[in-house]
């Protein structure tokens, strides 16, 4: 259980170093340090970022979707990156975005035609995500389209990166998302409709996998709006609490909708 | 990937529905299911690091298996690359170009796929489906690159002249509207769109794609296993 932060002019690795919650953290060089003393990253060099769209049979009949031959992935670009503790914006027009609590799959080794016996055996290890969707931009050109789902600080990664020998069970993980302490969504892992193993063979059929590569395995039923205020905290069993703080335009500069996107076809 | 004296990050985003004939295509489509309209902000889809590859690269064509998706053949979309310099977040048209290092091609590989609602990422998302190059070209060596043609050749028959002309989004507008939610980083290639219909290619064939300042880019398309 690793994690990397920022703190007094350096990046440092950082492991849990005791209290509720892993409340503290200790650097590499020996000091230990509170949370909300540092500045926590994805807690690894991240690659490709691949996501699953409708992995859980229950959040799948939440958005009335029928069922599929393959998995609904979609792709996430770099700048969407956040870490443990960061906040996300949410832009004043919206009127529905939501979290979502997922179970990260980190890529360790290479992995081109893997067959699923041997698919776990390319994972470093695991962390959580929560994958931010703003519904409104959702449009129905190449599904789930960036402007919804690929926005700057939207994809949080953490805390911690756990081992994967240190996860005895991944396919039965507990999920949970807390909107200022309020449970509001519940999942566990042994009801991906594609679960870890079959994910690895079928991505490393098309496309070869490397270390950094992260796997968003989907979210299960229970997503909710969220306002700026709003502490959402994404827990799964093993893997700790991931932090999040919902802001509005004015936090991150913006002024609205200076510069809005109307159509020009 | 070094393309010396720039350096790409990895990161290359394509944008579809960009070139008037790609809307062209789909006329009186966009208003119908799945649809229901056409779209407002730019659509973007991701052409992930093993998908990129250099001039001179082989291009394998997948067998045609179900599972992978029967193809006997490629598309081959040309695209202007606009290689970002400087952080571009949330930048206004005015200033947009000021971000850009440079340009390149990009050949957005492709299985051809019908439907642009939810494809699948396997139809884009393949080893070695985006070569781009031959280099990065400095932006104020290209005079005007919104009116920058691009040639598709196919074993030497020029197959496609697309125009940056026909862009609907201009360059600037295009980097304007995506980084209003996107920041995009130096090294980044933002594809700026693609014509339609795109160039199919076979096994065996060989692809070029040039441009006035840019190069050519050059990538066989062989049979895979």
């Amino acid at each position: 259980m690793r994690a990397r932060v920022a703190y007094g002019g350096a990046l440092h690795e950082a492991t849990p170093a005791g209290g509720a919650g892993e409340a503290r953290l200790r650097l590499a060089d020996g000091r230990v340090l509170a949370q909300d003393q540092v500045i926590w990253l994805p807690p690894f060099e991240v690659g490709t970022v691949i996501a699953l769209g409708l992995n859980y049979a229950d959040h799948a009949k939440e958005l009335a979707f029928s069922s599929q031959e393959e998995p609904l992935v979609f792709l996430k670009g770099p700048g969407t990156l956040l870490g443990h503790r960061g906040a996300t914006r949410r832009p004043a027009e919206v009127t529905f975005m939501h979290y979502e609590c997922e179970l990260a799959v980190i890529i360790g080794r290479r992995a081109r035609r893997v067959a699923r016996a041997q698919a776990l055996e390319h994972v470093a290890g695991y962390c959580i995500a929560n994958d931010y969707a703003v519904r409104d931009y959702l449009e129905n050109w190449y599904r789930p389209n960036m402007r919804a789902k690929n926005r700057d600080g939207a994809t949080v990664l953490g805390p911690w990166l756990v081992d994967a020998g240190d996860i005895t069970e991944p396919a039965n993980l507990e999920l949970r998302t807390f909107v200022n302490g309020q449970l509001t969504q519940r999942g566990n892992t042994r009801e991906l409709i594609f679960d870890v193993p079959y994910l690895i063979e079928y991505l490393s059929s098309f496309m070869t996998l490397a270390a950094g590569d992260v796997i968003l395995t989907g979210t299960p039923q229970g997503v909710s709006n969220v306002m700026p205020g709003d502490e959402i905290v994404c827990e799964i069993d093993g893997l700790g609490r991931l932090l999040n703080t919902i802001v509005g335009d004015a936090a991150l500069g913006r002024r609205g909708d200076a510069k809005s996107c109307a159509s020009n076809i | 990937m070094e393309m010396a004296p720039f350096r790409l990050s990895g990161t290359v985003y394509g944008t579809l529905l960009n070139h008037r004939t790609a809307v062209a295509a789909l006329e009186g489509k966009m208003t119908l299911p799945p649809y229901n309209a056409p779209p407002r902000a730019p659509v973007l889809y991701l052409k992930p690091r093993n998908t990129l590859a250099a001039s001179g690269d082989a291009v394998e064509i997948p067998a045609a298996t179900a599972a992978a998706g029967a193809a006997a053949e490629l598309e081959a979309a040309a695209c202007l690359g606009i290689v970002i310099g400087r952080t571009a977040c949330n930048v206004s048209e005015a200033l947009a170009l000021e971000h850009v290092a440079g340009f390149l091609i990009v050949n957005d590989v492709s299985i051809p796929h019908p439907d642009y609602y939810r494809p699948s990422v396997r139809y884009k998302a393949r080893d070695g489906f985006c070569p781009l190059g031959p280099r990065v070209t400095a932006r104020v060596l290209v005079a005007n690159p919104d009116a920058l043609a691009i040639r598709t050749y196919v074993d030497g028959v020029l197959v496609q002249t697309m125009s940056t002309a026909d862009l609907i989004r201009s360059l600037a507008r295009l980097l304007a509207d995506v980084t209003e939610f996107m920041t995009l980083a130096p090294g980044d290639v933002l594809a700026a769109g693609a014509a339609a219909p795109a160039p199919r290619v076979r096994a065996g064939q060989t692809v070029a794609m040039e441009a006035d300042a840019l190069g050519t880019l050059t990538n066989r398309f062989a049979g895979g296993a």
